[in-house]
């Protein structure tokens, strides 16, 4: 059975599934981070195949992934400056205890 | 065929370092499972005739992000935590299966509009002629730039010690 589009938009959901796992019932906020980052991985699995197999002159599922990847950069990037300045205040990380805005 | 069998062959080490990042109690495992599955990612691009994303991919993602993601273990010290759930574990995972179970039924049943054109060999000219040529997308590009800088400036400023 030859690969087609739907093999790679299922591996994409799956994928995605088991990062919204992850970022919902995980309590370390790296972890949750981690799997936020796996989500976009997925996403641009997804728009690198529609472009491959859907219009392969445009480019545009490439474009969108290469400004995906940056945007996730710039997010790891002050999400793990967030965490840390966390850490100092706090000495854990841990999203289940740090509740003070909590109703 | 030979893309056939590296598609399965990436597809199972992806899907099993994904686990692997949700269930391992280490975090630091976790985290270098994370990285073996950017670089599936990027296997996976190279499937899809994608070569420049392929090496951004790597050296983005692998080359910057996992390592941020592995200084941030260690300044926080997480792996003495271990890798904890919170009360949502059986919620969540009825959640995303039912979510998995549709988005994958959905998908099946769409007639997509699959195109019989070649694709472009070496995507990375292709790519330099939408992004920087007179009517590409270069205010994208700058934009780019400005939110990088502004990310450098704002981690800097949080981080930093007063």
């Amino acid at each position: 059975m030859s690969v087609g589009l739907e093999h790679y938009l299922i591996l994409s959901a799956v994928l995605f599934s088991i990062g919204l796992y992850g970022s919902l019932s995980k309590r370390s906020a790296v972890v949750i981070l981690m799997c936020i980052e796996l989500m976009l991985n997925a996403a641009n699995i997804a728009l690198v195949a529609f472009s491959l197999f859907i219009t392969p002159a445009l480019l545009s599922g490439q474009v969108f992934s290469i400004f995906s990847i940056l945007v996730a950069a710039a997010e790891v990037t002050v999400g793990l400056a967030i965490i840390i300045a966390i850490y100092r205040h706090h000495e854990n990380i841990d999203v289940s205890k740090i509740n003070l805005m909590k109703w | 065929m030979g893309l056939d069998i590296a598609f399965w062959v990436l597809a199972v080490i992806m899907t099993g370092a994904a686990l692997a990042v949700v269930l391992l109690p280490n975090i630091f495992r976790s985290a270098l499972a994370l990285i073996v599955c950017f670089l599936g990612v990027a296997g996976i691009f190279i499937t899809l005739n994608a070569d420049f994303l392929a090496a951004a991919q790597v050296l983005i993602y692998v080359g910057a992000i996992s390592i941020l993601i592995i200084l941030s273990i260690m300044l926080t010290r997480e792996v003495q935590r271990g890798n904890l759930s919170n009360r949502f574990t059986l919620s969540s995972f009825i959640m995303c299966s039912l979510f998995l179970g549709i988005t994958i039924f959905a998908l099946l049943n769409t007639p997509w509009p699959i195109s019989a054109e070649a694709p472009l060999e070496p995507t990375t000219s292709a790519l330099a002629n939408i992004l920087f040529s007179r009517d590409g997308m270069f205010l994208l590009v700058e934009i780019g730039g400005m939110l990088l800088l502004a990310t450098i400036i704002g981690a800097i400023a949080i981080v930093r010690d007063k």
